[in-house]
């Protein structure tokens, strides 16, 4: 066996260094503030002070848990038909789907909230029509309608790939079997997307979970969420030490939701590669 | 039934997007207002460019974007290179779940916790205004670096290792075959990881948001600030044109191999699906 | 693989290229100096529809009279207690600040702030005396000066003829802002202290005498209001009111002026019960790395022509003689709106009852805060979300014994 060469040696040296730093050394510095006070002293304090948060927990996980789950009955269709287009159109399909990903969130949150405002255009056309206008901003659906709105893309695109990555002699195996169109479904196709259905997952939960920016838009700042939370004692006050308590404790609680995801999962296939 | 499916499809895309179609129809309009078009006029657009605020958010963009990418792509190449060629299982695996870290936290934890890390190290030395751009380019080269890792590093998982040994055996040091062997044959994935922290990097708002001062303000912040104060009509403009050029650099990358798909791919990744 | 190559390359090559051409640019003018100046948001004329952009002038002004190449890097803030925030975290060094009276006052005694030599400020003089010397409320009994008025005013209720009927009774009071009638149209501040103040007011208690019961009852009118509030917003309050996507809001009344520009449906009152005055002035913070200058820019705000372009800007009232006695200026504001001149120095304005915000004492502070994040936290939340997680999770915990049910099945299949 060859001895490691030196080059080969100093080659990991910068990102370990930068990781250390920078990755490692920014965790330690949350755990460091949610633990003690302003003059420095230990204080369990700040995580004892978490529970009077219990309503913010409670509502940033139902807000995103429905969310989520909405995408998911959303999406799912969607890939599912846009994996049975022709070529052409799913490539056409494919971009259509990505540009939203790409656009700014704060764009398309801001748009959103010109659109549905009181003075907005869907309620102008309401008026026109002669209905009456319908408040949205500063509801908790139109909160969530932001998350679902937001985060819609990022679901359906990993289940998108999963489908198109299906291998269709499953599907005519199934048929040959004696399987319906609806048994395919739920036990052919569902079973070998579910990797796509849990990145889906994920890539909708997170972000919705620790949003600030569509609660104060579209929420009107009503509803408050750990993000909202957080951002305030990092942004209007200087009480960083309960912001890093509730950081920390979020941190936690989604890598937690992530473990039990990935075991019931039943370790996923890699779709990756 | 195909017929229900296109429907399906037709409807949602229509949602999707109907806020971004109504900001572009807008962002002519003459009145300066969103619930009734008055009149074309392109007004608003003259506006922007006479807005030095605007342009100089952009131009901090694109440096912190490139100088951000660069230096990550930098780094991660060569920690790539050195996570496929060592054998110790422990290290692979800490180096790969350390790199996890910044795409599995929610973006506001990675910006608090680096603004924390800045705060504490200014009061350790007791240093004045520390926030600017070198806080932002290090907080933007940390949530790259995982990106550009996961580019390279199948690229040299797939590298047959005898091409290495070859030119080992033929004379050239480790840093010749590195540079003249391996460095050509990993370049396309070198390129994606490139590609991908440089739209990341430009579109990040959330984290810019914890570790930025006024001096040095990127296109994201400068829309926040916008939404946050009155909306001046040029800011529609803005969009608009944010939003077309994404479109055209979408359809140029689409057309020679999918990136965005290669984005939520590596994202899934992050969220613990592979890494294995 | 060949072609996304070059073309990715061809794509960061034209980057590079065009930062380079705009950092070049950059590098000409290397030898200027920066000040930073962190206002409120909208309260500078900035150029846009046709104003005159005042810190450009600035700059010219520091070119062609004082020789100096000087760019002015202003950035705004939407809160006293943001300002606050930034600049005690010393995240970011500033020239000149613009915060209120109260936070003027903690500021002071928190030694955040630098004495100003008022002499060397040739405008200083045209100053209303109504706000120097013993007037001075808001730097406490410090002995110093340490700020410059730059505009002041009062909090008054907006409110859109368009939905509020204008023979309510509740016009003239703050109670309007409680009327249930108007749920979803009603917008509250997105700060502690003025949200607090509305509910002090109302309830007609001292709004600088933290005493934890009263304002507790404070709090608990603000969590009925939060009810039927649309949203906690500061400067956010243009677009909604001017679009009609509010009815009522409380604000400023400067502000009031200048949405009545564009929408002729809204009208104002200051409510009966009493409400706030508030003094906005110019103060340098410790760690300024440009006093001189800082000094320069603070008189040029206070230049008769300068002063004028912002106060018709803003419409906010301003504290300089040569402003108010200006024909033009007055002349200008009728145009805006017929009473301008009166909401804003008049008789409207001076029959009101108004009460200044004092620095609270650090009880008062901390508990302002408990109270702000309680009334944050607490929301009230449709039955429909709860059921809609009841069944998600009830669905999901079927799910979850359903299949490991059916591994134990298969498991034993297997065994």
């Amino acid at each position: 066996m060859k001895k490691k060469s030196v080059f080969e040696r100093v080659a990991a040296f910068p990102y370990v260094l930068w990781s250390a730093m920078f990755i490692i050394g920014p965790l330690l510095f949350v755990l460091f503030f949610a633990l003690t006070d302003s003059t420095g002293a230990f204080t369990p304090d700040n995580i004892l002070s978490l529970p009077s948060y219990a309503h913010t927990f409670g509502i940033s996980l139902g807000f995103s848990l429905i969310a989520t789950t909405v995408c998911l009955l959303i999406g799912y269709p969607l890939a599912y038909c846009m994996s049975r287009m022709s070529e052409r159109a799913r490539s056409v399909l494919t971009i259509l789907l990505m540009l939203p990903m790409w656009i700014s969130l704060l764009i398309r949150t801001y748009s959103l909230m010109a659109l549905l405002d009181n003075g907005g255009l869907v309620n102008s056309l309401l008026e026109h029509l002669g209905f009456d206008r319908i408040t949205f901003i500063g509801t908790e659906g139109a909160v969530i309608l932001g998350m679902i709105y937001d985060f819609l893309p990022y679901m359906v695109l990993p289940i998108y790939t999963s489908m198109t990555k299906l291998d269709g002699r499953y599907l005519e195996a199934a048929s040959d079997l004696g399987c319906n169109s609806i048994q395919t479904l739920f036990k052919v196709i569902l079973p070998l997307t579910m990797p796509g259905v849990i990145s889906g997952v994920t890539m909708v939960f997170v972000p919705s979970i620790s949003t600030f920016y569509i609660s104060q838009k579209l929420g009107g700042g009503v509803f408050d969420l750990l993000g909202d939370t957080i951002e305030r004692q990092f942004q209007l006050a200087d009480t960083y030490y309960i912001g890093a308590a509730i950081s920390l404790v979020m941190m936690i609680l989604i890598l937690i939701s992530l473990a039990v995801m990935n075991k019931f999962s039943d370790g996923g296939e890699d779709i990756i590669v | 039934m195909k017929f229900l499916s296109r429907f399906y499809i037709a409807i949602i895309f229509l949602l999707l997007y109907a806020p971004i179609l109504v900001v572009i129809l807008f962002s002519f309009n003459e009145s300066g207002s969103l619930n009734s078009f008055t009149g074309f006029s392109a007004q608003w657009y003259a506006d922007l460019f006479r807005n030095d605020e605007a342009l100089t958010a952009l131009k901090n963009s694109l440096i912190l974007a490139v100088s951000s990418s660069v230096l990550a792509t930098v780094i991660g190449t060569l920690a790539a290179f050195s996570i496929s060629r060592s054998k110790n299982k422990y290290y692979k695996r800490t180096m790969e779940t350390v790199s996890n870290i910044p795409m599995m936290n929610p973006d506001i934890v990675t910006g608090v916790s680096m603004m924390l890390l800045f705060v504490g190290v200014a009061q350790l030395l007791h240093a004045g205004s520390y926030l600017g751009f070198w806080t932002m380019l290090i907080a933007h080269t940390t949530f790259n670096l995982p990106y550009v890792i996961l580019s390279v590093l199948p690229k040299f998982r797939q590298m047959d290792k005898s091409l290495t040994e070859a030119a080992l055996d033929l004379g050239c040091t480790p840093v010749q075959t590195f540079f003249r062997v391996e460095l050509p044959y990993i370049s396309p994935g070198i390129v994606s990881g490139l590609m991908m922290s440089f739209t990341l990097s430009l579109d990040d708002f959330v984290i810019s948001h914890f570790v930025s001062s006024p001096d040095f303000k990127t296109l994201p912040l400068y829309i926040y600030t916008q939404t946050a104060h009155e909306v001046k009509f040029s800011m529609y403009a803005l969009c608009t044109l944010l939003i077309f050029a994404i479109l055209i650099l979408l359809i140029a990358v689409n057309v020679a191999g999918s990136l965005g798909e290669r984005r939520a791919r590596k994202k899934a990744v992050g969220y613990g699906m592979g890494g294995k | 693989m060949k072609r996304k190559l070059y073309l990715s390359v061809a794509v960061l090559l034209l980057v590079l290229v065009s930062v380079l051409a705009f950092s070049s640019c950059a590098e000409e003018e290397s030898k200027e100096v920066t000040l930073y100046v962190y206002n409120w948001g909208e309260y500078i004329s900035d150029g846009s529809e046709g104003s005159l952009d005042v810190n450009r002038a600035f700059e010219d002004y520091c070119k062609e009279e004082l020789g100096l190449n000087v760019s002015v890097n202003y950035s705004t803030f939407s809160s006293n207690e943001s300002m606050y925030a930034k600049i005690k975290s010393g995240s970011a060094s500033y020239d000149v600040i613009v915060p209120s009276d109260y936070m003027i006052e903690r500021m002071v005694k928190d030694d955040l702030l630098m004495p100003l030599e008022l002499d060397r400020l040739e405008n200083y003089r045209y100053i209303d005396e109504s706000f120097k010397g013993e007037n001075v409320y808001y730097e406490g009994d410090s002995g110093n000066t340490y700020s410059v008025p730059y505009f002041y005013g009062m909090v008054g209720v907006i409110y859109n003829t368009g939905i509020v009927d204008e023979n309510d009774e509740q016009i003239g009071s703050w109670d309007l802002m409680w009327d249930e009638q108007y749920k979803g149209n009603i917008l509250q501040f997105n700060n502690s202290r003025d949200a607090f103040g509305t509910a002090l007011y109302k309830l007609g208690y001292d709004v600088n005498d933290y005493n934890e019961e009263r304002w507790r009852e404070a709090l608990d009118e603000l969590l009925t209001q939060k009810e039927i509030v649309q949203g906690y917003v500061m400067d956010e309050i243009f677009n909604k009111m001017k679009s009609d996507s509010a009815a009522i809001a409380a604000y400023y009344a400067g502000d009031y002026l200048s949405m009545y520009e564009e929408n002729d449906k809204l009208s104002f009152f200051y409510p009966e019960e009493g409400t706030n005055i508030y003094v906005d002035a110019m103060c340098i913070p410790k760690g300024s790395q440009n006093y001189d200058l800082a000094m320069e820019y603070i008189d040029f705000m206070c230049r008769e022509d300068i002063a004028i372009e912002n106060a018709l800007y803003t419409y906010y009232a301003s504290p300089l003689t040569t402003v108010v006695n200006n024909p033009e200026y007055r002349e200008a504001m009728a145009e805006v709106h017929e009473d301008a001149i009166d909401i804003l120095y008049g008789e409207t304005a001076n029959n009101v009852k108004t009460q200044a915000y004092l620095n609270l004492s650090p009880d008062g502070i901390r508990g302002l805060n408990i109270l702000w994040e309680e009334l944050k936290a607490k929301s009230s939340i449709g039955n429909g979300i709860y059921i809609g997680c009841g069944v998600i999770l009830g669905v999901l915990a079927l799910l979850a014994v359903f299949h490991v049910v059916k591994k134990r099945r298969w498991g034993k299949l297997y065994d």
